[in-house]
């Protein structure tokens, strides 16, 4: 799994049927990427309801959250619709978990991403990385605490 | 990663039993959550089971994305415990959780004998749903995940919540004290 301090690999995936996203577009903005098994799955779903509810949090600190599974456009655009969700998901879908792989989160056994989170900052240097027990979600605090220290003065 | 509870338990929580009881267990939840209705009854059990070793404690932690009327609600509660009432409609609220999307909350005023004037002009006091919002602060920063999030002496329980596995854990905890 990447650490603090790595440059985040750049990539592009479907967010919806039709659109990409490439992480270097949101060159200047800090972004959060959640990796997490599998769209419907319960956990992933309380997950993701959780971060829906934390974007103003997320905001506050010029930060986006990615979603990224190897579910489907398709998959994603129908759970994103249910889940009324207002991030993108992205498909690591094709090659399948090329992203997860590249970030270390890849679950070669199971054929889904781990469930990890990563925060960078602006210039998309990995600060924070946090690998979660699959079964547990494990909630916004981290990032925010991962982020708070980012807004923090840097010391000399 | 530890998560624990931000700011810790004090007597500014809504708080049930003896402030003195060596176990201690915070819910974060949601009126409106079906979850958080299966586990109402279930703490209620285990208040009766541990009675003064145990004390309780609410905070909001409404999914308004997910639960239309559950910051309401959460903002309703907090009314009715400036007529001493927060945990009469606590409990109201997740008794007749189904009609919640029904029911405005004057008339559940009523059903408790409550000023319903009054509950409705202080759900329009914006001390109230800042309390409701600080709440659910408090729980992002202390790693809730979901509702209902327990956490028992300051730390996320992360096992099952069903009766026998939640007090099994408080009795275990309670025998080491």
């Amino acid at each position: 799994m990447l650490e603090k301090g790595t440059a985040a690999p750049d990539f592009e995936l479907f967010c919806t049927p039709d659109q990409k996203i490439r992480l270097s577009e949101l060159a200047g903005k800090k972004v959060i990427l959640a990796f997490y098994p599998a769209d419907w799955s319960p956990v992933c779903s309380d997950q993701m309801a959780l971060y829906n509810e934390t974007l103003k949090y997320f905001r506050k600190y010029n930060a986006d959250i990615l979603g990224i599974s190897v579910d489907s456009k398709w998959c994603h655009m129908a759970f994103s619709a249910d889940r009324k969700l207002h991030f993108p998901l992205l498909a690591d879908f094709e090659p399948k978990g090329a992203v997860a792989r590249a970030y270390g989160v890849y679950d070669e056994k199971e054929g889904e991403c781990l469930r990890a989170l990563f925060v960078m900052d602006e210039q998309h240097t990995i600060q924070w990385s946090y690998l979660s027990p699959t079964g547990i979600n494990p909630g916004a605090d981290g990032i925010l605490d991962a982020l708070e220290a980012l807004a923090q003065p840097v010391k000399s | 990663m530890a998560h624990s509870l931000r700011p810790p338990f004090s007597d500014k929580d809504h708080v049930q039993g003896d402030i003195h009881a060596p176990l201690e267990l915070v819910e974060y939840g949601d009126y409106q959550c079906p979850h958080c209705g299966r586990a109402y009854p279930i703490i209620k059990s285990i208040q009766a089971k541990l009675g003064k070793e145990l004390k309780f404690a609410f905070r909001n932690f409404p999914l308004s994305e997910s639960h239309p009327q559950a910051f309401a609600a959460a903002v309703a509660a907090e009314a009715a415990d400036r007529q001493s009432a927060f945990w009469p409609m606590h409990d109201y609220l997740f008794e007749y959780q189904s009609r919640l999307p029904l029911m405005p909350f004057d008339a559940f005023a009523e059903a408790l004998k409550l000023d319903s004037q009054k509950l409705e002009h202080d759900m329009q006091d914006p001390t109230l749903s800042a309390k409701v919002d600080a709440d659910f602060d408090s729980g992002i920063h202390s790693g809730v995940n979901g509702t209902p999030t327990f956490f028992i002496n300051g730390r996320r329980y992360d096992d099952n919540w069903d009766e026998d596995s939640l007090l099994a854990h408080l009795q275990q905890m309670l025998a080491k004290h």
